[in-house]
């Protein structure tokens, strides 16, 4: 119990209320990121409707094995996490720290994928809005294909970025023995921030590299 | 006291179906289905981030208010979204979104 009074706000009547508070806020904050990448996918939604035929076309271009790839090692990391928080549930704090290692590391791995790829569509001359001077696919519809397959997934990298650094942070403080059964928020908020990101990329997945 | 949570086996087997529904999307992918390629997709990667949601972000093991949270959101994402799309397809294709220089 002494850890559970050390967190324990004043204002809360006691920890579960305090976590539940956390909790509820972290969904929140959750659902304003997934507003303001639900934006985007507006915009997506719109120019595939006005340009279908363009739309096919450029996401045929896209490197469909680099962008499944990154899907799996999105997908594992998530697990990693999950069982990141399990570790903690379980009083088990060097393999948290071991779990979020691993998470980070597929993370810095998603990264690397990403800048492969892009180096790869420079070199063609595919770049965002009036840079566009890819040769094969010179339609309208196509450079706006590109320029929001580099504005969601950029937005997106830079997501996973803030979160491997946010893991960083958490495998410091795990590795310290700052998270305990009854007391590990901070592990269990980022694990959410990371599994949203996580979902982002199923759906930027299928639409940039699927369906052509 | 800590709370009862999920175990190691429902992640393994969240993960397993995460898998799975990706090699489904893949193969979907290549199959002819015509007009309904986007929503068979577009299904598939929602219940992966249900999965998602409910066992990797703990929502299943959470108070009610927590759904409430989400289903709100979720509903405001449908609107701004469908929406948009809406409007632009039911428009001629001379007022489509324009595209400059």
């Amino acid at each position: 119990m002494a850890d559970a009074t050390l967190h324990l706000r004043d204002h809360y009547e006691d920890l579960a209320k305090q976590t539940h508070a956390a909790r509820l806020g972290m969904w929140v904050f959750i659902g304003s990121e997934a507003l303001l990448f639900a934006a985007l996918f507006a915009l997506y939604a719109a120019y595939r409707i006005a340009y279908p035929a363009s739309f096919r076309a450029a996401a045929a271009h896209t490197n469909l094995f680099l962008g499944t790839a990154m899907t799996f090692v999105l997908i594992t990391s998530s697990l990693l996490m999950a069982n990141a928080v399990l570790s903690a549930r379980l009083a088990r704090p060097g393999r948290s720290v071991g779990f979020l290692a691993g998470t980070a590391g597929l993370g810095i791995i998603f990264l690397g994928l990403k800048a492969v790829e892009y180096t790869e569509h420079f070199r063609d001359g595919i770049f965002p809005g009036a840079f566009y001077a890819f040769a094969r696919l010179p339609a309208p519809g196509a450079r706006v294909f590109f320029t929001l397959y580099y504005f969601m997934t950029g937005l997106h990298a830079l997501h996973v970025a803030g979160g491997v650094v946010l893991l960083a942070w958490l495998a410091r403080r795990a590795h310290r023995g700052g998270f305990t059964p009854e007391y590990h928020t901070p592990l269990e908020l980022g694990g959410m921030y990371w599994h949203f990101v996580d979902v982002v990329w199923i759906f930027l997945w299928p639409l940039f590299y699927l369906l052509r | 006291m800590s709370e009862p949570h999920l175990s190691a086996r429902t992640y393994l087997f969240t993960w397993i179906a995460l898998v799975v529904l990706s090699a489904l999307t893949l193969l979907l992918s290549v199959a002819p289905l015509g007009p309904f390629h986007v929503p068979v997709a577009l299904l598939i990667a929602g219940t992966k981030g249900v999965l998602i949601v409910l066992f990797f972000m703990h929502l299943v093991e959470q108070r009610s208010v927590n759904r409430v949270a989400v289903i709100f959101w979720l509903l405001l994402l449908l609107i701004l979204i469908s929406l948009t799309a809406a409007d632009v397809a039911t428009r001629s294709l001379d007022l489509r979104p324009p595209v400059s220089g």
